[in-house]
């Protein structure tokens, strides 16, 4: 019994950490069908930028993860602007080629500054304290991370499903002519979705820092776990992210418990089967 | 005509003999690591610590100049090695290799340095078989059995009775918890439970959880340093492990490049080691100090000392031997010097370093972490070697 509720609430703890990564991904690549490998690469930057301001400058946690955000949407609006706007129009292919790109300047960029080696983000000690929970020790960052993992789906649902934004945002990616022909300006409204999911993937980036710890290598070492995520939620499903980043934890939790061995096995062959069983994602009807 | 061609060719050929072994001349020595990548700290630690020798002792040695060549292999990736090291032997005519941070890397390379009669020193790989692929492998780091049989002695030594193996699922983590495991067995203690978590993992709280309720006193670990310390150190503390009273042991996890990254959680961790960049010796201050005033943004860590120490035997046997490699290599065995980690010797048998193994504690020192130590076992040979 212990195990099971120690399986159930790490296991919820590390898909919320999981689910916090990326969700900015699934803006992007499900809602904006772009396939932006340079995902991590906003994380890296977010991460990067928290580090120096936590380590180097002794800002608090708060306000340097406020600023860290806003710092990378400042830089993603002119990359939309000037770059990505262009890789819109690209096949599936060649907007692999183009964002792997961006992401190698990204690594570049940070391992020329920073260097290759563990880039720590100090947070106030309390955060690592551990909590007792009765039945187990839960440290106090990963009720935190629970938490705001909660406050953003409901957040994001809220602004998809219910606000004008989200169904310019659903109008655009749908047809972007018809949209545009109704006086939707759908350059903007790409603008502000780009942004919002680099800047979700630098929240998420520094949030997590704790279980994924940010590095040069950040982007590409954590990547696939990015597009599982997205690839198991269903493309533009944002709930359906959070199921599939809930469950994927809970599953990989679980064969680490059980099956510490073939652990990893275990939760590729399990990713396998889903997508055999769902090829469009757990929540998507296939169309 | 023909014959005076040859007595031409063979009174040349023994003049360049003569000059190659009488005259000054400038011999290059070529290091294969790695310089870009994620594993781009190897090749830089190696680089300044060769620099820092130079700039400590010249590159004249009886005589002749020293020339490093460096060659990039981007990680561990064997062919490349093997590519590199044709390289160096052939257009840039180097007669020592040196570097080495990967096992494949340095195992790649065998079958050239044998045929082409050069040694290759080991800064870094410490698989201990390395050494049995070929007679021209002298190694100037540590291998795996030797800071782990001595980790376990010390543990069973003092005070651990039941014990867990944590260790990530690749060579050298399985490698580890066989030499603790016997180690620990033979001096009469118990493993309560043998754990192998996946490379990638950096969730660690279900296998710390697990370690927990094994109901053992301490803890073994062996990790890559990085992401997967980082993680795991972390996980430790929080999941209350320390408060349990429950032991952490390991060997090069609280490495000095990324120890400081680690932050205070690392504080209290106890691991055996070869080199502690705060060994407490007058030729280690002195390394320190001259290596501060040239890299102010770089600390010392176990890859640099293998690198100084590399330096330091090959001008030993470029003294000894030239050119030559076959004698070079025997000039090696039994070679004794002092060390900034202490004294040293190279094995006759494996042409490993026989150094001492200290048992360090993470402390915090002014602005930084260091690992101090406080405990020694002397004169440790590599005792993965004969099995």
């Amino acid at each position: 019994m212990t195990v099971a509720l120690s399986i159930v609430v790490d296991g919820i703890a590390y898909g919320m950490i999981l689910f916090m990564i990326s969700i900015g991904l699934s803006v992007t690549m499900g809602l904006m069908r772009i396939v932006n490998l340079a995902h991590g690469g906003f994380a890296l930057l977010g991460g990067a930028c928290a580090h120096v301001l936590t380590n180097s400058y002794g800002i608090p946690f708060i306000p340097a993860l406020l600023v860290s955000v806003m710092a990378v949407v400042v830089l993603a609006l002119p990359l939309e602007r000037l770059v990505y706007r262009h890789i819109y129009r690209f096949s599936e292919l060649e907007q692999v080629l183009a964002t792997i790109g961006i992401v190698f300047i990204m690594i570049a960029s940070v391992n020329l500054f920073l260097g290759s080696t563990l880039l720590p983000i100090r947070m106030p000690p309390v955060v690592s304290s551990p909590v007792d929970l009765g039945f187990k020790v839960l440290p106090l960052h990963r009720i935190i991370v629970i938490l705001a993992g909660l406050a953003v789906v409901t957040a994001l649902y809220l602004l998809v499903e219910r606000t004008r934004f989200g169904i310019y945002l659903r109008a655009s990616v749908d047809n972007q002519a018809t949209a545009a022909s109704l006086g939707i300006d759908t350059p903007k409204v790409y603008l502000a979705a780009f942004a919002l999911g680099a800047a979700l993937a630098a929240f998420g980036g520094i949030l997590g820092a704790e279980l994924l710890p940010i590095e040069a290598y950040y982007p590409l070492r954590y990547m696939v776990l990015f597009l599982i995520v997205v690839a198991v939620g269903g493309m533009g499903s944002i709930i359906g992210s959070f199921v599939a980043a809930l469950s994927l934890g809970i599953l990989d939790t679980a064969g680490r418990y059980l099956l510490p061995d073939i652990g990893t096995i275990f939760f590729f062959l399990a990713i396998t089967a889903v997508l055999a069983l769902r090829p469009n994602g757990l929540l998507v009807k296939s169309s | 005509m023909k014959r005076l061609c040859a007595s031409l060719l063979v009174g040349s050929i023994a003049l360049a003999a003569f000059c190659s072994t009488a005259v000054a001349e400038t011999i290059k020595v070529g290091v294969i690591a790695t310089f870009s990548g994620p594993n781009a700290i190897w090749g830089k630690q190696f680089q300044e610590a060769i620099q820092v020798y130079v700039a400590q002792h010249g590159k004249e040695v009886a005589g002749n100049t020293v020339e490093f060549v460096y060659k990039d292999v981007g990680g561990p990736n064997p062919d490349a090695s093997k590519a590199a090291a044709q390289e160096l032997l052939i257009r840039e005519g180097v007669k020592y290799l040196a570097g080495f941070d990967f096992t494949p890397n340095a195992l790649a390379v065998a079958p050239l340095i044998t045929q082409a009669k050069v040694p290759a020193v080991i800064f870094n790989s410490a698989t201990s078989a390395i050494n049995k692929q070929s007679e021209f492998f002298v190694r100037t780091s540590f291998t795996l059995w030797q800071v782990t049989v001595p980790a376990a002695h010390w543990a069973a030594s003092n005070g651990a009775k039941k014990i867990v193996t944590a260790v990530s699922d690749y060579n050298p983590g399985v490698d580890a918890e066989n030499a603790f495991v016997s180690a620990f067995e033979e001096k009469g203690g118990t493993v309560v439970e043998k754990i192998r978590m996946p490379l990638q993992t950096t969730d660690f709280a279900p296998f710390l959880q697990r370690i927990k309720s094994s109901g053992a006193d301490t803890v073994f670990a062996f990790l890559p340093a990085g992401p997967a310390t980082f993680a795991f150190t972390k996980a430790y503390n929080e999941n209350g492990l320390k408060q349990a009273g429950i032991n952490f042991i390991g060997t090069g996890e609280t490495d000095e490049s990324t120890l400081d990254a680690l932050g205070d959680q690392a504080i209290g961790l106890t691991t055996a080691q070869h080199y502690s960049a705060v060994h407490d010796s007058e030729l280690n201050k002195a390394f320190r100090a001259k290596h501060a005033e040239m890299f102010p943004k770089s600390t010392l860590n176990p890859a640099s000392v293998g690198a100084y120490d590399g330096v330091h035997l090959i001008y030993k046997l470029i003294e000894a031997a030239g050119t030559d490699g076959s004698e070079a290599i025997e000039a090696a065995k039994g070679l004794s010097w002092e060390s900034p980690r202490g004294p040293v010797s190279i094995d006759p048998a494996s042409r490993h370093v026989i150094q001492n193994v200290y048992i360090r504690r993470v402390e915090r020192d002014g602005s930084r972490l260091v690992n101090r130590e406080f405990d020694v076992i002397e004169s440790v040979p590599d005792l993965g070697f004969s099995r």
